[in-house]
């Protein structure tokens, strides 16, 4: 068994080759891959989404800090079991109907999978019903939506009424997030929670699921 | 050099604050701070009101426009908004603006041709967002046909080539420059556009990007720019570089901006 604090520090400063070197040295002195993920990858990725909500780290250390995690999960990923790995909760996210931007949709989706949530990236101009259609098929715990322009906000709203017209509300947790977005419009159309910003969106995530 | 501020936009608080308020003192403040420091144009946002968008336009609009004799760029792409605020404006707006999606060009093709105005084209198409030079060049090119062809000079025609963070792919920022050159060498006589600040987004010590950014852009022929018209270090860097490209005939408006204290090289 390795200490893992080597393998987080590598992932952190997002050196590729210290990581997985680091990972693969982990699985040969007896580490088990799901040990290795939890304390080793996500224990890293939530301390990188914590300096990033803080602004004492910037975009690009943590696109690098979420590349080197998947290097590393590449190499842990022959030793899982089907059905090994445990999921923090499956989301749904997407840029709603109207709206083609997805920078910031895509770090939020980036570090939730980093910190252990299953992912499903519906892209761009997502409309309500493929929502809704999407929630009936994949059954998530969360569905996040984001919107960059103030023009699109109203999607949002429209996809709430057709989640509770589809009667499948109060089977799921909604977070949103965007540039015009705010915690007072999140109330307002009843989303569970409004998250400022990829290192945020994590945590909020887990607050609303309960899991840490 | 067109300089469009970009200071009154319901985004900043102290904006959303002065309009839900409706102090024309606060708004004809800041619109003539920004005349005052070099604008041209003042752009007017009122994009997070949402359904109450065209009534605090409109108001700004008139607002703005009560107090200087200054032609506005009003913003939103919303064509009921823009519609409208183009009723009350005095003179030839910029209208900011249009782009190849389907719906909302077909919805402001009737809007930019109901009066003379300039309008502001996004490089932006159905489904997805440009990332290269080609894709920009392309779309603006079909945006330049489809509004030319409606009516409108080329030379009232603003071409947004967008511009993407370099903190999210570090290609972005070569994108949009190499776009802003192919377009004023492929279409002479039309005007480009951007702004700035999206360039640094992710990133520390953004205005220091931003306007690093700004003298590139006008060394591949930008012709328009939405700014900050109050932040002295842009417009230094604006002005000295304009100097260097050889539009300021004589040096007249940099050492007018040195005499006048407006740029100093002291640290």
């Amino acid at each position: 068994m390795s200490d893992l604090k080597a393998l987080s520090e590598a992932v952190i400063k997002g050196d590729i080759n210290a990581a997985t070197t680091e990972t693969q040295k982990a699985l040969d002195s007896g580490n088990n891959a799901q040990e290795i993920l939890d304390e080793g990858l996500i224990t890293a990725m939530d301390e990188v989404g914590a300096r990033f909500s803080r602004g004492l780290l910037f975009v690009p250390q943590m696109l690098r800090s979420a590349k080197t995690m998947q290097e590393c999960m590449k190499v842990l990923e022959p030793f899982f079991q089907e059905g090994d790995v445990t999921s923090k909760g499956k989301v749904i996210i997407g840029t709603v109907k109207g709206d083609l931007h997805d920078i910031g949709k895509n770090l939020v989706s980036m570090m939730m999978e980093g910190a252990g949530f299953s992912m499903v990236d519906l892209g761009v101009d997502v409309s309500p019903e493929r929502f809704v259609q999407k929630v009936q098929e994949t059954k998530p715990d969360i569905v996040a939506m984001s919107a960059l322009l103030s023009t699109t906000m109203p999607s949002m709203r429209m996809t709430m009424d057709a989640l509770k017209q589809a009667g499948v509300r109060s089977k799921i947790k909604v977070m949103i997030g965007g540039a015009p977005v705010t915690d007072k419009y999140a109330q307002e159309i009843g989303a569970d929670c409004y998250a400022p910003d990829a290192g945020s969106a994590v945590t909020k995530a887990k607050e609303i699921l309960g899991v840490s | 050099m067109i300089i469009v501020g970009e200071k009154i936009n319901t985004s900043r608080k102290s904006i959303a604050e002065a309009v839900e308020q409706r102090d024309a003192n606060y708004i004809v403040k800041i619109a003539r701070e920004q005349a005052e420091a070099g604008a041209h144009y003042i752009d007017v946002n009122a994009g997070t009101f949402l359904e109450q968008e065209t009534e605090c336009l409109c108001w700004l609009v008139e607002t703005v426009q009560s107090a200087l004799d200054l032609p506005l760029c009003l913003d939103s792409p919303n064509p009921h908004a823009l519609a409208e605020a183009m009723k009350c404006h005095k003179g030839e707006p910029i209208i900011n603006s249009i782009s190849l999606e389907a719906e909302r060009l077909q919805s402001l093709l009737p809007v930019v041709t109901s009066q003379p105005c300039q309008v502001v084209a996004l490089c932006m198409a159905e489904m997805s967002m440009p990332t290269t030079v080609e894709d920009r060049v392309q779309v603006g090119g079909e945006l330049i046909n489809r509004l030319t062809a409606a009516g409108i000079p080329l030379e009232k025609i603003y071409i947004d080539p967008l511009v993407q963070p370099v903190s999210v792919d570090t290609r972005m920022g070569i994108a949009t420059l190499g776009a802003i050159e192919r377009i004023m060498n492929d279409f002479p006589g039309v005007n480009t556009i951007c702004g700035l600040s999206n360039i640094s987004f992710g990133l520390p010590a953004r205005r220091l990007i931003n306007r690093n950014f700004l003298s590139l852009c006008l060394s591949r022929g930008l012709s328009a720019v939405i700014l900050d018209p109050t932040d002295k270090e842009l417009m230094a860097t604006l002005l000295t570089v304009e100097m260097i490209l050889n539009r300021d005939e004589y040096c007249e408006n940099f050492i007018t901006a040195y005499q006048t204290g407006r740029i100093s090289d002291r640290q």
